[in-house]
């Protein structure tokens, strides 16, 4: 499954990226790195975008963002 | 590299929110110069601190999480190492958040350059239960690394030291990753065939191109062919490479890498920090829980963005009535300087610098407003609230091709009711999204801007009497809807091909801002906009100042007036009669000289409010001239303790007041007659034909037209060009309803509507040069909105006309086909995400 499909609360493993160029290089830097264990926190008040924990900080991406991270449910 | 004045050039890197501004002014103090890196927007500062001998001159790179080509803030702090390769580079850390901030340390390292590893917040980290063992992680780094609490000054001498020390040595930092072998023989491979080519490897470290090489790195590539002659065979045997790794580990290079060095990362800290309790939930969470949330959170963004408004605009305006005095001082003081006037025509060297000083003062009356906001926004900067606004409504102003960060830039403006363009412009600074930041720049002039305010007052004043809400409610909302719609409308065409940027944001910890950090930034931006803005405003109202006044009345005309001053003056002469005892007093130039007193005198009794000031001032001009003092006091005045009664000197006050009524009709005649033959004028005629289908007529170009040196100015070019008769005292609402007897309340709409639209003022037109660092842009903000504002103008007059609807009813028609566009324009399908 893929990040956006994960609801606030839960938490997964990232598997792969699955977008090159400059999507996928943003989200190596941020540490989006297959292992990691990523916690989703809360949807905007619009749903869109979400915000994330990842290694002890928090990131917000959007869901067609988000759709590019493979993940695993923990 | 040490340059001629003999100081040593240092950079500063660090990520985004590791507090790197604190440490740059905790090292610099006040020596700090702001410019702009050489042909882009993104701001420079540099600073200089000594210690003992030496001097050190600091550059702040821009922050960021990694060097690749991607962005233009990685793009200029990579080019900057690589080019004006500093002797060192200090590298901020966030103490809490060192895994991450390793990533960047790594590809610092990797450009063969001496680090200094600075641990900031420090005192964060160890609340956070985070001990650092900063002896071991110099070892693992093989860099020095001290601790810092940037905001608080501590550690500033130790990194001084360290940082001079370490530039001293000269020698790069020779901590490298180890990508595995596989990566790390076709790095090998990559290396050797580099270091063949004498030209690039002497220019660039080798090993960190080859590893941009195999991320497939487009500017690195560049680098290779310009300075290469074999490029094509080392381009083409690291494709090979990256493409031969790939099929053999189903990952890119550029993943690997990427992925070695979170890892390393992750081996770093897990040798060298001890933490002694599990992060349980911090106050940010605890905040944003709320901040956030569903309901309250847009309720306290809300709430938040009237608090600027209500500061910034509200207050800072009412702070203007203190600052107002001591600019208009200013302004009399010049014209004390300069030419004296004349009874009707004044000398061109005195009219042409007082309008050029009263265009100036006009600008820099708002600079309590733009303290205030620069103040704000650094606040919302630095607490880290300006990221949960931008989380908030990114979804609402992504349908309009903007992002969630354009919402600040809009309030300044003036989302509501007054703001000012041109630090909205500045706001813009600092969104990553390049299409979305351009966007925003380009609405921004379509707010509500103070400037525009009495206008809009004057004309709903004139006809929309009964609706006066509702007709306010109109223009300030109705600009949002057209400007969300101008936004995606440039989205689609202009901005096409523009860079878009992910979202990917970082929702950092909050912070209480420092005093000292707030006020820095918001001085240094009102410094660097005062600085800016004055010249050219001085520029361009000369120009103005010109096409209004010249080529001037005829020959003619002007022996005309003449003549009517001579016979004016006659009639005072003969009123007064020979024997009068005051004749000889206001014979030749001293009837001049009068003038100017009389003029002084009734302008010095207008301004005073208490009484106690009145008589100083009847005092004053006593002092200044006894004679003339007994004619502007109607002949009553105190000598030695009596009051006199001095028939003569009130016979020359009746006479003279004719006198003066009669001149300043004379003079109010002359300046019509001027701005209506003037090049202005006679361009407002020129495109009356044109302008007719928005039911503007020539007065109302003229005064759209001048507009746009200041717009504060068009409602006192529509006073000069709507003169009240003398001796009559009609508001200029009257005076224009009387003139304009035609007009209907659709005639006031489609003006109101153009000015809603009008092009920016110059000094924001500027602001665009500068945030957009090319011309084009400024002009494409110029011509635009005139010829938006010119389309709905047409629209609303003409086919109003057309279909016989009332001011009202086409205020109601035009609003709601505006939000049918708007709708429509939300509709509109994105461009595809990045995929």
């Amino acid at each position: 499954m893929t990040l956006d499909e994960i609801k606030p609360d839960q938490e997964c493993e990232i598997v792969d990226i699955t977008s090159e160029g400059i999507m996928g290089q943003r989200l190596l830097d941020m540490g989006f790195i297959p292992g990691t264990r990523i916690k989703v926190i809360r949807n905007a008040p619009l749903v869109d975008p979400v915000e994330f924990e990842l290694k002890g900080y928090n990131i917000s991406l959007r869901h067609s963002e988000a759709k590019q991270v493979e993940v695993t449910l923990l | 590299m040490s340059d001629k004045s003999g100081s040593i050039l240092v950079a500063l890197a660090g990520q985004p929110n590791s507090g790197k501004s604190t440490i740059f002014n905790m090292l610099t103090g006040a020596r700090q110069h702001v410019a702009n890196y050489p042909g882009v927007t993104v701001e420079k500062k540099t600073g200089s601190f000594c210690l003992k001998d030496d001097r050190v001159e600091l550059v702040d790179l821009p922050g960021t999480h990694s060097l690749t080509s991607y962005t233009l803030e990685e793009r200029i702090a990579r080019d900057f190492l690589l080019n004006d390769k500093p002797v060192a580079v200090v590298d901020v850390l966030d103490a809490s958040n060192l895994e991450r901030n390793l990533y960047l340390t790594f590809q610092l390292a990797e450009m063969d350059i001496p680090l200094v590893i600075d641990l900031n917040m420090i005192d964060v980290a160890e609340k956070r239960g985070i001990k650092i063992n900063t002896q071991k992680l110099s070892q693992e780094l093989r860099a020095p690394v001290v601790s810092t609490v940037g905001n608080k000054g501590k550690g500033k001498k130790r990194l001084k030291e360290a940082i001079l020390s370490t530039s001293k040595k000269g020698q790069a930092t020779p901590f490298r990753i180890n990508y595995g072998d596989d990566l790390e023989a076709i790095l090998d491979s990559l290396e050797k065939r580099l270091s063949e080519e004498t030209e690039i490897s002497t220019r660039y470290p080798i090993r960190w191109l080859a590893v941009k090489l195999m991320e497939n790195d487009e500017e690195a590539q560049r680098l290779v062919m310009k300075y290469s002659q074999k490029s094509e065979i080392i381009l083409r045997l690291a494709e090979e490479k990256r493409e031969a790794f790939t099929m053999e580990h189903k990952k890119s290079p550029q993943k690997v890498i990427a992925i070695t060095r979170h890892q390393e990362a992750q081996r770093i800290v897990e040798a060298s920090v001890i933490r002694k309790k599990e992060i349980t939930r911090t106050l940010t969470d605890r905040i944003d829980q709320v901040a956030c949330s569903r309901y309250l959170g847009p309720v306290i963004l809300v709430a938040t963005i009237y608090l600027i408004y209500e500061l910034a605009i509200v207050q800072g305006y009412k702070l203007t009535e203190y600052t107002w005095p001591a600019l208009a001082w200013s302004r009399d003081l010049i014209a004390s300087l300069l030419p004296s006037e004349g009874f009707i025509f004044d000398p061109f060297f005195r009219s042409m610098p007082i309008w050029v000083v009263d265009g100036t003062i006009a600008v820099l009356n708002y600079v309590p407003i733009f303290l205030i906001l620069f103040a704000l926004i650094a606040i919302l900067e630095d607490t880290g609230y300006m990221a949960r606004m931008a989380f908030i409504l990114d979804r609402i102003f992504r349908y309009f091709g903007l992002h969630g960060q354009s919402v600040l830039p809009m309030v300044i403006g003036g989302l509501y009711v007054g703001g000012c363009a041109i630090p909205g412009v500045l706001a813009c600074r600092g969104m990553k999204d390049e299409k979305a930041r351009l966007a925003t720049i380009m609405i921004v002039p379509l707010m509500n801007c103070l400037a525009k305010i009495p206008f809009y007052v004057l004309l709903i004043g004139m006809f929309f009497a009964a609706y006066k809400g509702i007709a306010m409610f109109f223009i300030t909302t109705i600009t949002i809807i057209i400007a969300l719609s101008v936004a995606k409308i440039l989205n689609l065409t202009v901005l096409r091909k523009k860079l878009s940027a992910p979202f990917v944001m970082e929702m950092p910890p909050y912070h209480l801002p420092t005093t000292g950090g707030v006020l820095r930034r918001c001085l240094e931006r009102t410094w660097l906009f005062v600085k800016k803005i004055i010249t050219i405003v001085i520029l361009v109202s000369v120009i103005v100042y010109v096409l209004i006044y010249f080529p001037g009345i005829s020959k003619e005309r002007k022996t005309h007036y003449i003549s009517q001053l001579d016979h004016a003056q006659q009639t005072f002469f003969k009123k007064i009669g020979k024997d009068n005892l005051y004749a000889g007093l206001m014979a030749g130039d001293n009837l001049m000289e009068f003038t100017r007193y009389w003029r002084d005198y009734k302008k010095a009794k207008m301004v005073a409010k208490s009484k106690k000031a009145k008589e100083a001032i009847d005092q004053e001009f006593r002092e200044k001239n006894f004679e003339f003092f007994k004619i502007v006091k109607r002949g009553k005045y105190e000598v030695k303790g009596e009051m006199i009664k001095d028939k003569h000197a009130k016979k020359v006050y009746n006479a003279y007041k004719k006198l003066s009524k009669n001149t300043n009709k004379l003079r109010r005649e002359i300046k019509e007659e001027t701005i209506i033959t003037s090049y202005m004028g006679r361009a407002g005629l020129f495109i009356e034909p044109l302008t007719r289908w928005a039911g503007f007529n020539w007065r109302v170009n003229i005064a759209l037209m001048s507009s746009f040196a200041a717009k504060e100015s068009s409602v006192a070019t529509l006073g000069s060009i709507y003169q009240s008769p003398p001796g009559e005292k009609h508001r200029l609402e009257e005076r224009m309803k009387e003139k304009e007897k035609g007009w209907t309340s659709l005639h006031v709409l489609a003006i109101m509507l153009f000015m809603a639209m009008y092009p920016p003022c110059i000094p924001t037109l500027l602001m665009v040069k500068v945030e957009t660092g090319s011309i084009k842009w400024m002009l494409f903000a110029t011509f635009y909105p005139i010829v938006l504002g010119t389309i709905i103008a047409v629209l609303v007059f003409t086919g109003g006309n057309l279909l016989g609807l009332s001011g009202m009813q086409a205020m109601i028609a035009f609003y709601i086909l505006a939000l049918i566009l708007l709708v429509l324009m939300g509709l509109i399908k994105r461009e595809p995400e990045f995929t």
